[in-house]
């Protein structure tokens, strides 16, 4: 028996040198007017800039499918593929021999809103409860895409798919509102339609420690039945009319509203995704559900202001 | 080597705590823990123990508790994790995982019944679920085999041949709860035994990789041939183990299968665990009234030890095999890989099947002299014969 029978491709593996810029690398096969892809390069680009690195830590989602097929990759950092309700928790193992090892750079959950408002939400809870000095970034398409749109509990009410086939009738998760009561240092959300926003906060992230959250809206045409190129249109209305407020929350204790919205009507924003039937669309209630939830952001933003 | 007189979940805890101290010179020790009867003790322990290069994080699930020791494996440290049960079968996803990642945690496993009815004595049905997932598994019958194979078990996985999760089993109450004297190894001699772990394909903050993504079936087929590879290996690599051990320790953590009386058997019983502590007083008693009965205890059930099964019941022409487990539909599943090690190789051997113990019931001199008299008796194997029924029964009635 020979001394070792590690296989070959261990023994002498070549390194492959880490590329922030190039996050996600050309000739990945995500769909056009992917909006986690946009995610992606934002990020990446973020990290660049601040000269810091990442290791991402990714569950099942169209996160991993993205990587593509061995022994190719399309990510340019190293990554972990995670079982669909664990990735918080083995970020928080990887994390750990990191800042046992004093190594430098983030641990970044990159997942699904399947992975993050469903399956994984007890194991995201407890990371936040733990304060795991991680990143997690939840890239929210509203929708179980990687295995062709069923409903999540991040689907809006009036939203058809899969599994919904009439229109969903509850309303989407607040997932902002439990990540803010766990009272982690910092929450926010973010739009591939405000992209120095996106930087600010990513930025901000970095330069903070403990367990950071992230909701990006991220638009999905084939879930959405929009137009690719509608992706950054629709997602900048959804900014725009109260839908998906641009925010952050500081030790779930104080509030800061990035961008106010211009008082854009909602309707728009459903008139151009064939996922919402006109007639299963209560308008009325849209427009109501947009200005209580500005109402009441305005409301904590003037009672406990982050003083940012 | 001071000696205590401690329980089997302590030798476990004490096991896994100076494993993971040992590896405080290279890349640190990290688990996650999670708490169930009839383990609970061990991950009691570990959390108290004073890590030099280490984090215990408790967490809120097994199926984290064994996802926090993956990322800390796959980051080229120390890891381990215990369990028991329906927390095994709420782990298994992830438990599955760490096969296939080839990653080497170890862990300790208090054998319980799994529920329902509610029940929290032994039985192995729990880690035996488990038996396809690329983890090696070893079932010991006291508290210092525990203390010594968890100790073993680092060294085997971590070896470069192998790189596979171990499992360690032990009986519920019977071991975990019960106190005897156990000699605890000082950590320089841990030291010695466990070299510092360098996982050769461990993932680095400056390199690109993915670990985990797509593979096409030829490339997973062939990761899978090399599983086999490694597994068909385990039996050499760990009688270097057992030397180095016994070198180091002076003590003998005991072979993969364990032989008594065997040479001459007419009967051999094939037991595991705590069972194979009572078989073999009932086969000493007899063989002293010149019966040629024999005990095989099957200490290692993955990989199976199949050549050394067959060498020992070279002279048996009855094999009794007792499990303390029931596959449903199917019988004891000692028994079926049991015969699967004669298929082909023998078959003037009549192999018959008992289910003793089961859900915590207990085996005791009484119960295996009744399943020697059934063997001695029988004219050809039959369907399982399950063990101890009629009071139950009764009280069903």
């Amino acid at each position: 028996m020979t001394a070792t029978a590690v296989p070959g491709r261990l023994q002498n593996r070549p390194t492959i040198p880490c590329s922030e810029e190039c996050l996600l690398r050309p000739g990945n096969t995500n769909c056009g007017g992917c909006g986690m892809s946009v995610g992606l390069t934002m990020l990446g680009r973020a990290l660049a800039d601040a000269g810091d690195t990442c290791t991402l830590v990714i569950p099942a989602c169209c996160g991993i499918v993205t990587a593509g097929a061995f022994p190719t990759t399309s990510y340019g950092v190293p990554t972990i593929a995670t079982t669909f309700a664990s990735s918080s928790a083995v970020a928080s193992g990887v994390a750990t021999i990191r800042d046992l090892n004093a190594e430098p750079g983030q641990v970044i959950c990159w997942a699904g809103d399947g992975g993050t408002y469903d399956i994984g939400l007890a194991t995201l809870s407890a990371a936040a409860e733990r304060n795991e000095n991680i990143i997690y970034i939840c890239y929210d398409n509203e929708i179980y895409g990687n295995t062709g749109g069923q409903r999540s509990s991040a689907t809006p009410a009036g939203a058809r798919t899969s599994t919904t086939p009439r229109g969903k009738i509850e309303d989407k998760k607040d997932i902002m509102s439990i990540m803010a009561a766990h009272r982690i240092p910092y929450a926010a959300t973010l739009s591939i339609a405000h992209p120095d926003d996106f930087a600010n906060k990513i930025s901000t992230a970095l330069s903070t420690t403990g367990m950071r959250f992230l909701l990006l809206h991220s638009p999905c045409p084939t879930g959405w039945k929009s137009d690719p190129g509608d992706s950054v249109e629709l997602v900048r209305l959804a900014v725009a009319s109260g839908l998906f407020p641009l925010y952050e929350v500081y030790d779930g204790a104080s509030y800061k509203i990035n961008v106010e919205p211009d008082g854009s009507d909602p309707a728009e924003y459903f008139h151009r995704q064939r996922r919402f039937e006109d007639e299963e669309i209560d308008l009325n209630a849209a427009r109501r559900a947009c200005s209580d939830r500005m109402q009441r952001l305005h409301a904590l933003a003037k009672q406990y202001p982050a003083d940012r | 080597m001071p000696v205590q007189v401690i329980t089997g979940n302590h030798a476990a805890g004490y096991a896994l705590s100076v494993a993971g101290e040992a590896n405080r010179t290279a890349r640190g020790v990290a688990c996650g823990i999670y708490p169930i009867t009839p383990q609970t003790e061990i991950v009691e322990y570990v959390a108290k123990f004073p890590f030099s290069k280490g984090r215990v994080v408790p967490v809120e699930s097994e199926h984290s508790a064994i996802a926090v020791s993956m990322g800390a494996s796959m980051s080229g440290a120390r890891a381990f994790t215990a369990s028991s049960a329906n927390g095994l079968a709420y782990m298994a996803e992830n438990f599955m995982v760490a096969g296939y990642y080839r990653l080497p945690i170890v862990m300790v496993a208090v054998n319980r019944t799994l529920g329902p009815p509610w029940n929290i004595w032994a039985d192995q049905g729990d880690t035996l679920m488990l038996r396809d997932f690329a983890w090696l598994q070893f079932y010991c019958e006291d508290n210092q085999e525990v203390l010594d194979t968890t100790l073993l078990a680092f060294r085997l996985a971590e070896d470069q041949r192998i790189l596979l999760p171990v499992l360690t089993c032990m009986d519920a109450f019977i071991v975990s709860h019960t106190q005897t004297e156990t000699a605890l190894p000082e950590q320089t001699d841990v030291d010695r035994f466990l070299p510092d772990l360098d996982l050769p394909h461990r993932m680095h903050y400056d390199e690109a990789r993915t670990l985990g993504g797509l593979a096409w079936p030829h490339e997973g087929l062939s990761m899978r041939l090399e599983i086999d590879e490694a597994m068909k290996r385990v039996p050499d690599v760990y009688q270097e183990c057992r030397e180095s051990f016994t070198d180091i320790f002076g003590r003998d953590p005991g072979d993969v299968i364990q032989r008594f009386g065997t040479d001459d058997a007419d009967l051999v019983i094939v037991a595991s665990g705590t069972m194979a502590t009572t078989a073999r007083e009932v086969v000493r008693r007899r063989r002293e009234a010149g019966e040629k009965i024999g005990l095989v205890k099957l200490k290692m059930f993955r990989p199976f030890p199949d050549v050394a099964l067959r060498e020992a019941c070279q002279s048996a022409t009855r094999v009794a095999v007792l499990d303390r487990n029931y596959a449903a539909g199917a019988g004891g599943i000692f028994w079926q890989d049991t015969r699967a090690a004669f298929q082909g190789h023998r078959d003037d051997v009549l192999i018959q099947n008992y289910l003793t113990g089961l859900c915590g019931g207990d085996v005791t001199p009484a119960v295996i002299d009744e399943i020697l008299a059934d063997l001695t008796a029988r004219a050809e194997a039959g369907d399982p014969v399950w063990m101890g029924i009629e009071t139950g029964r009764e009280t069903l009635q």
